[in-house]
């Protein structure tokens, strides 16, 4: 993975101290508090409901074991022994006090870690491909790409000031698994017909309270120049994106009103001026980012193992968690492994000291000292050869990250809602929790197969709910909690937005209701074969609306 | 009265801001509106005083370019605190159409706190919000040593030296 070198190390330092003076102000008061709280987002200090919530930096999802460590010891130290692992691949802490947070971060800088951009209206974490370098459908690995553009955006001085966040994802296999067409931008490597190496690039995607897919604006980019066109983007965005009003500030908005092609047309403008200029990648600058994530050393005989197959033979749980929780690697003998953050009688996405100790340890003994976290907020093992599966499940299971459900109803992308946040209208993760227990039976899953549910507390979406095959958004109502039902959204390659079932069920039926769309989908499908998603995209909303009312309360 | 920073010193600051109402006074430097530039230009011009131009941060600078060049002042706005307008405007004013003369950073977000970001983006001038420490201002200018890009500053990003290093 990437290793800082002496000016990565510097830059963060810097900022500690710069935001360790910053708090110092605050608590002194002489900063006043609007502007203190606009400086700490940028630093992802936010007030919470309950105590301050700190959001963590974690680039492209990629974590070594000593930082990994010095989660857990943060955890322990600053917070109640635990984290919770976001869908930008970002880890937050719920409970540090403001006065420990320049410490925190201090402590983060001793393992080239920190929390720079990871709120405010400025250029957030770069997310990709939690199969980054090892998916067997992948092109090239794009995460040197992440790193580069990584450092680019971080103190941008002239775009840390935005009408609104921007986020940028980038993928470059042939299933999008980054969910890159619901970012500010999203890049697609890939080769064009001449072979050479480069991007596709749309923007104006992103979720929230006006969730909308990102449009084409250019088909291919060369690669050395992606800097120059976000920052072409970026320029754009900032002298005309708009500042009147809070929830049309996001560039989706000003793609839209301005039309794509429009829009399209001021970028390639405002490019055409800067394409020639320092921004220009040089074959070094790629090349020296490049080295940092070549392949670990292999080993050549990982596939001659026979004990895996024994295992499987002898073992059906363990068996049952390898048909789940394994993806293909490009590399014979060897698979990536999902540890499940989503058990039962745990927040989807939590995960404590002791847990993160562990993580450490086994990825250190089994995969390279590295692991992932995914936008689904479950962590990847990326480089397991399969001689050591079965000693890694047996250590997974007892540490409580063996649940075989990865991708399947119960592997829900859920907030942290009315539980911490202070935007939140509704409950998620007790409504998650219920959906666990109802539908825990491991054979109706399987039965039920590839499903995504994605739950937001509100309509600030960070839950995903709008790109999920079933979306659970949280409504207050009255000062009650209900939920709006969606079905039929994507954040793959097909990417789609959920449409509404109608009126929202209450916080006594959400349950129901989810079951009621689940045995409609179980009559009509025509096979085993076909997923919900597939169905829904089929047969359309009349089925499902039809059983779903027929038997909840719901309130227009 | 609020303090000046110009070319990191602590400066008198020589020109009177004039209202769009205001008479024309018959000596001294002067910063009038882009509109009333717009307005009074011949009049203007024929005063032979030193008349400098503040830009509202919505204005597109390659736009209005030919009417500003030549001034020997710009003075762009930051009408509250998180509105970041006028950095891409100081840029493009500095880095792409060689603006030479003082370009004079005003308003609400002329703090410590955005100090090295301003000077960055091709600030020369800066009118600090009342209440700020120029000593911190210009302290501030140095909490970040090594910038990841290149800007109007010039000073040498990280990518530069790396390839210095590499070679």
């Amino acid at each position: 993975m990437y290793q800082y070198d002496e000016y990565d190390q510097k830059l963060v330092d810097e900022r500690v101290a710069q935001f360790r003076d910053q708090t110092r102000r605050f608590l002194a008061g002489e900063l006043p508090d609007d502007e203190y709280r606009m400086l700490r987002l940028r630093n992802g200090l936010y007030v919470q409901r309950f105590a301050p919530m700190l959001r963590i930096a974690i680039p492209y999802g990629l974590l070594a074991s000593k930082q990994l460590r010095m989660l857990g010891h943060i955890a322990r130290t600053y917070d109640k022994g635990y984290g919770h692992l976001t869908t930008r691949q970002n880890l937050q802490f719920n409970w540090p006090t403001l006065e420990s947070v320049p410490d925190i971060l201090a402590d983060l800088a001793t393992v080239q870690m920190h929390a720079i951009q990871t709120s405010g209206n400025c250029i957030r974490n770069v997310t990709s491909d939690h199969l980054a370098g090892v998916a067997a459908d992948e092109l090239v690995d794009p995460r040197p790409y992440c790193e580069i553009a990584r450092q680019w955006a971080t103190l941008h001085p002239e775009f840390n000031w935005l009408p609104r966040k921007f986020k940028i994802a980038m993928s470059s296999s042939t299933t999008d698994r980054a969910a890159t067409r619901v970012h500010d931008i999203g890049v697609h490597i890939i080769r064009n017909e001449a072979g050479e190496l480069g991007y596709t690039i749309y923007v104006g995607g992103g979720l929230g309270r006006t969730p909308i897919i990102g449009v084409k604006i250019r088909d291919f980019l060369p690669e050395a120049d992606l800097l120059s066109y976000c920052e072409a983007v970026l320029r754009v965005y900032n002298r005309l994106g708009r500042r009147d009003n809070i929830y049309k500030a996001r560039i989706k908005i000003l793609v839209k009103e301005t039309g794509p092609a429009k829009f399209a047309e001021m970028v390639e403008a405002e490019w055409a001026q800067i394409k020639d200029s320092y921004l220009k990648l040089t074959q070094a600058d790629l090349d020296r980012v490049k080295k940092h994530f070549s392949s670990p050393a292999y080993a050549a005989d990982a596939a001659n193992d026979t004990s895996y197959a024994q295992q499987l033979a002898a073992n059906g749980s363990f068996a049952a968690w390898t048909r789940r929780n394994l993806k293909a690697h490009r590399v014979p003998g060897y698979s990536a492994v999902f540890a499940s953050l989503k058990a039962k009688g745990v927040a989807p996405g939590d995960i404590d000291a002791a847990q993160l100790d562990a993580v450490a340890d086994l990825a250190d003994r089994y995969s390279f000292g590295e692991v992932r976290v995914t936008h689904t907020q479950n962590l990847v093992f990326a480089d397991v050869q399969q001689k050591d599966l079965y000693p890694l499940w047996q250590a997974l299971a007892g540490i409580g990250l063996a649940t075989p459900n990865i991708g399947l109803l119960t592997d829900v992308i859920c907030c942290p809602g009315l539980d911490f946040c202070s935007l939140s209208n509704a409950s998620s993760i007790a409504v998650a929790e219920e959906i666990f227990e109802r539908f825990e039976n491991l054979d109706d899953q399987h039965d039920i197969g590839e499903m995504k549910l994605n739950m937001s507390g509100c309509m600030n979406g960070c839950g995903h709910h709008s790109v999920g095959h079933i979306g659970i958004l949280g409504v207050d109502k009255k000062g009650e909690e209900w939920y709006q039902i969606t079905l039929g959204g994507s954040s793959s390659n097909d990417a789609s937005l959920g449409d509404r079932t109608g009126p929202s069920v209450s916080r006594a039926d959400i349950a129901n209701a989810v079951q009621n769309l689940i045995e409609t989908y179980l009559d009509v499908r025509m096979s085993e074969d076909e997923s919900f998603l597939a169905c829904y995209r089929r047969v359309g909303m009349v089925p499902f609306k039809t059983r779903l009312y027929a038997k909840v309360e719901a309130e227009a | 009265m609020s303090t000046l920073i110009r070319n990191l010193r602590i400066e008198a600051d020589d020109y009177v801001s004039l209202a769009d109402d205001a008479p024309l006074p018959t000596s001294g430097k002067l910063i009038v509106s882009h509109a009333r530039w717009l307005a009074e230009r011949e009049a203007l011009l024929a005063s032979g005083l030193s008349i400098g131009i503040k830009l509202p941060n919505t204005v597109d600078v390659a736009t209005v370019l030919p009417e500003i060049a030549e001034r020997p002042l710009i003075e762009l706005d930051f009408p509250s605190f998180p509105d970041g307008r006028a950095y891409s405007q100081a840029r493009l004013l500095a880095e792409r159409f060689q603006f030479k003369g003082e370009l004079r950073a005003t308003g609400k977000a002329v703090v410590r706190d955005q100090f090295q970001f301003l000077l960055r983006c091709g600030f020369n001038s800066f009118e600090l919000r009342d209440g700020q420490d120029p000593a911190a201002c210009l302290a501030a200018v140095h909490e970040f040593s090594v910038p990841y890009q290149q800007a109007a500053d010039h000073a040498e990003p990280v990518f530069l030296r790396r390839r210095g290093n590499a070679a």
